[in-house]
């Protein structure tokens, strides 16, 4: 008709022009994911002021080991988030399932049970208690429909009164070596939790971006109408996240175990704050849908660079939450200076 | 009507055939005895008020919900299984009005939305994804990066993917559900144009608008649903417009419309409104040096394409944004700029574009969202009164002729129409000075448009000076006055109703006029 601006321009040096979009959506996409770089520079840059024993190999792959832990579980939440649902029970999963399976397997002097069950069964045991939580989670939250909110938070709270409960409150000692195996051994002079987790981090990314289930996920977190149009089964798809994710809190839990060669009746208290913390800076977005594994690992690695230069600067011990929390809040407002447009 | 029917069939085979269906959803008979047929290449239009049964026959269409009675058909095929989304999926696509594209992905995504590319083992191959959209967009005659996030889409090229995402699939059955709701004009031309290549192609279209005109524009037949029932099926060439809405409302709906406004054309001495030299910088239609007046019983319509600065004028007149520079006045006295209670508590009064966000509560009940307005005055030290709050909700409901079942009904379970009422009531509740209305009839019926215009028309009576912001030509009617914007400018003004449709187009689309228009008075210097 009279002016077609959309479609008549079919013959123009398409390739060109498409190639440079393409760059610049590239461009601006990684600008996204990667906005909190300049920050982690900073960081580096203030830690090696702060203390000379910051920038080196031994303090890093400490830090590594402190936080791989904390990954797992925000690679776990992630995933979840995507989705557009969310779980605050992860973190009693990461303390409630290696308890039992501790319990189970460490003789009464060790605050055990006293059935002294062979190790590998109370690694299958841990295992199971992810998969346990998670299905329930799951089926409830998504099957039925109760609010995610409130129904993973008085999950949490249950399975943190078990975990305190069935040790009377005191701490397990003497974990077989098998059972510390994850949290505690070296491979090519790097824990064994830290390629764990760095492999974690690189499936899920993968998965995310190659997979046809990861596409989903995006889709589903996005728009639910247009997924389920579009033949994806929503449902199936985010009770197994809820799965996978717990069974991650879960075995998060266990190297946090073999890392602190114990397992404490408040193991996993107030994780929950630090996962969403890394999530939401890494540029996750709460309503689902959008966000990248890159960006959750660079949240992940700028918590723990900030209590790690918190530690060594040699503050109050009293004032490190205070400043912890200052720091994500101004980290927050910069990410999204930087990066616009996100939660 | 029937015999001709099967005539047509002969020629093009059809892409698409209700036969007989019935539905019912508790007691409401939702359809009866509805028989459809469209043909390959064909634009079918169906009409008809809300709730006369055109969602339900969608969703019959698409495989949501299974007829009592009566069969679909597609081609020689018979309607799979509700469970077979996929098989429906190839069959026949719907574009609804809510978007079914994902904002997070880019369009070639959502074009394969969960769709493989041979055998892949559930890995997506971003290469052959990528260039396979580009050839359905090629193919097709659409131009749209495929790299492209789709939430930097408009409103129109979000559309484009949906209906590449069903042509993609094999779908040659395509079902559109108001396409035109929230396009400017050119878009809409552009998806005209996109439609005839469509039919040329051999697809049919089942064309839903409340747009009488599109259907004259675009469409061969026309089917009108009224209670459920089909009243009307005919080619559109047979048909006289106001047979159509004849057919849909059951009997000629009442105007009072030019004699009404010619009677009123005269000016003021003292403007209500005053807006001078205006300038607003944004990103959603920047305004240029606008001024002009609404005087008190009058009303005028503020007309352009989307983008052209009309809907920001109308933001800042309600202190929505803030404007650069320029000055607005109410009865000669200028308002603070860009606060919103500000300028109510003056007595501006507003009709927001999108009302599902900003125009009414949907748990609260009817009642309640009427007078949320005023709700200081019907309080003393903070506590409502109940009796004074239902009877100035129950004036407003008769008024303005809201169907509900209660005060207390929830306004989300309204009909459109009946929302878009509440929404005006509102505003009118306050009896205020100036009444701001921005497109206030986009997406309902005849019949609520009708009486929408007649309470706007009738508080303009009244001595409420109304600037109505609309790219509705039919609400243009009430209107006093008319000022045109291009680009963020005022480029034109006509005094004299009744308004010439051709020229008044032309205008709005920055073309100069064709010849000396009989509204024509002034073509730059609007203001005085």
């Amino acid at each position: 008709m009279s002016k077609s601006t959309v479609e008549q321009p079919v013959e123009r040096p398409e390739q060109i022009v498409a190639a440079r979009r393409n760059s610049r959506y590239i461009v601006a996409g990684w600008i996204r994911e990667l906005a909190l770089l300049p920050v982690i520079v900073l960081l580096l840059i203030v830690g090696s002021f702060v203390n000379p024993a910051f920038f080196t190999a031994n303090n890093f792959i400490n830090v590594a080991q402190e936080s791989a832990a904390l990954g797992a579980v925000v690679v776990a939440e992630t995933l979840i988030l995507l989705t557009g649902k969310f779980d605050l029970s992860l973190q009693s999963t990461y303390g409630l399932a290696p308890m039992l399976g501790a319990w189970l397997i460490v003789s009464k002097e060790g605050q055990g049970l006293g059935t002294n069950w062979n190790p590998f069964i109370g690694i299958a045991v841990v295992l199971l208690v992810g998969l346990v939580v998670g299905t329930i989670n799951g089926f409830l939250v998504i099957k039925l429909g109760f609010n995610a909110f409130i129904f993973t938070l008085a999950m949490l709270i249950l399975l943190a009164g078990i975990q305190v409960g069935i040790v009377s409150g005191r701490t397990i000692y003497f974990l077989p070596a098998e059972f510390t195996y994850l949290g505690s051994q070296y491979f090519l002079g790097i824990p064994v939790s830290v390629w764990i987790t760095g492999a974690i981090f690189l499936l899920a990314s993968l998965f995310l971006r190659y997979h046809r289930v990861g596409r989903a996920i995006y889709a589903i977190g996005g728009n639910v109408e247009a997924a389920r149009a579009a033949g994806i089964r929503v449902d199936r798809i985010r009770i197994g996240v809820f799965i996978v994710a717990s069974l991650m809190a879960a075995l998060a839990g266990l190297m946090t175990a073999g890392q602190v060669v114990a397992v404490t009746a408040s193991q996993g208290n107030n994780l929950i704050f630090s996962v969403f913390a890394a999530a939401v800076i890494g540029g996750i977005s709460l309503d689902g849908g959008r966000g990248r594994m890159v960006g959750a690992l660079t949240g992940v690695i700028l918590l723990a660079l900030v209590q790690n230069i918190l530690i060594l600067s040699q503050i109050q011990t009293f004032w490190i939450d205070a400043a912890n929390g200052l720091i994500i809040l101004i980290a927050l407002a910069l990410a999204r200076l930087i990066g616009s447009e996100r939660a | 009507m029937e015999a001709e029917n099967g005539g047509l069939s002969t020629r093009r085979p059809s892409v698409g055939t209700a036969q007989g269906v019935w539905k019912a959803f508790g007691e409401t008979q939702a359809l009866r005895d509805v028989s459809l047929d469209i043909g390959a290449g064909e634009c079918h239009a169906l009409v008809g008020r809300n709730g006369a049964g055109k969602s339900t026959l969608v969703a019959i269409f698409t495989g949501l919900i299974r007829p009592d009675r009566g069969a679909v058909n597609f081609g020689a095929q018979a309607a799979p299984g509700l469970a077979d989304r996929a098989a429906w999926q190839r069959l026949v696509a719907c574009v609804y009005q809510k978007s079914m594209v994902v904002p997070g992905l880019t369009v070639a995504e959502n074009v394969f939305l969960n769709r493989t590319m041979g055998k892949d083992h559930g890995i997506v191959n971003w290469r052959a994804l990528r260039s396979r959209a580009r050839q359905v967009m090629l193919e097709w005659g659409f131009d749209l990066d495929v790299n492209q996030l789709a939430q930097q889409l408009s409103v129109e090229q979000r559309q484009i993917v949906e209906i590449a995402r069903a042509l993609s699939v094999g779908a040659r059955f395509l079902i559109l559900d108001e396409p035109t709701a929230s396009l400017e004009k050119a878009a809409i031309e552009r998806l005209f144009e996109r439609i005839r290549r469509l039919k040329e192609s051999g697809v049919g279209i089942l064309y839903i608008s409340h747009h009488l005109e599109e259907i004259y524009e675009v469409c061969d037949r026309v089917t009108v649903l009224r209670d459920g029932e089909r009243v009307l099926n005919a080619p559109v060439s047979e048909i006289k417009q106001d047979r159509l809405v004849e057919a849909m409302v059951g009997a000629v709906p009442q105007k009072m419309t030019e004699i009404a406004a010619a009677s009123r054309t005269s000016m003021p001495e003292q403007p209500r409104l005053e807006i001078v030299h205006l300038h607003v910088e944004g990103a959603s239609g920047p305004v240029q040096d606008v001024s002009f007046t609404v005087g008190a019983g009058e009303c005028v319509g503020l007309v352009g394409l989307r983008g052209s600065g009309i809907a920001t004028v109308a933001d800042a007149v309600v202190g929505l944004v803030k404007p650069t520079a320029g000055e607005i006045r109410l009865e000669g006295k200028s308002i603070q700029a860009g606060r919103v209670d500000a300028t109510l508590r003056a007595g501006i009064a507003y009709v927001p574009e999108d009302r599902h966000a900003r125009g009414f509560v949907p748990y609260l009940g009817v009642g309640e969202n009427l007078t949320l307005s005023i709700i200081d005055r019907l309080s003393k030290r903070g506590i409502v009164s109940r009796s004074d709050r239902e009877q100035v909700a129950t004036a407003l409901v008769e008024q303005l002729d809201i169907v509900a079942s209660s005060l207390e009904q929830h306004v989300g379970q309204l009909s459109g129409g009946n929302q878009q009422k509440v929404v005006v009531g509102r505003a009118l509740a306050r009896q205020p000075a100036v009444l701001v209305a921005v497109t206030p009839t986009v997406g309902v019926d005849v019949a609520a448009k009708e009486s929408l215009l007649n309470v706007i028309s009738a508080a303009c009576a009244d001595g409420t000076a109304v600037l109505l912001v609309s790219d509705d030509l039919e609400d243009l009617r009430i209107c006093t006055r008319l000022l045109v914007m291009v680009k963020g400018k005022l480029v034109r003004e006509y005094r004299k109703p009744p308004w010439n449709r051709h020229e008044l187009i032309a205008a709005v689309e920055g073309l100069e006029p064709t010849s000396e228009g009989e509204g024509t008075e002034s073509r730059r210097g609007v203001s005085q």
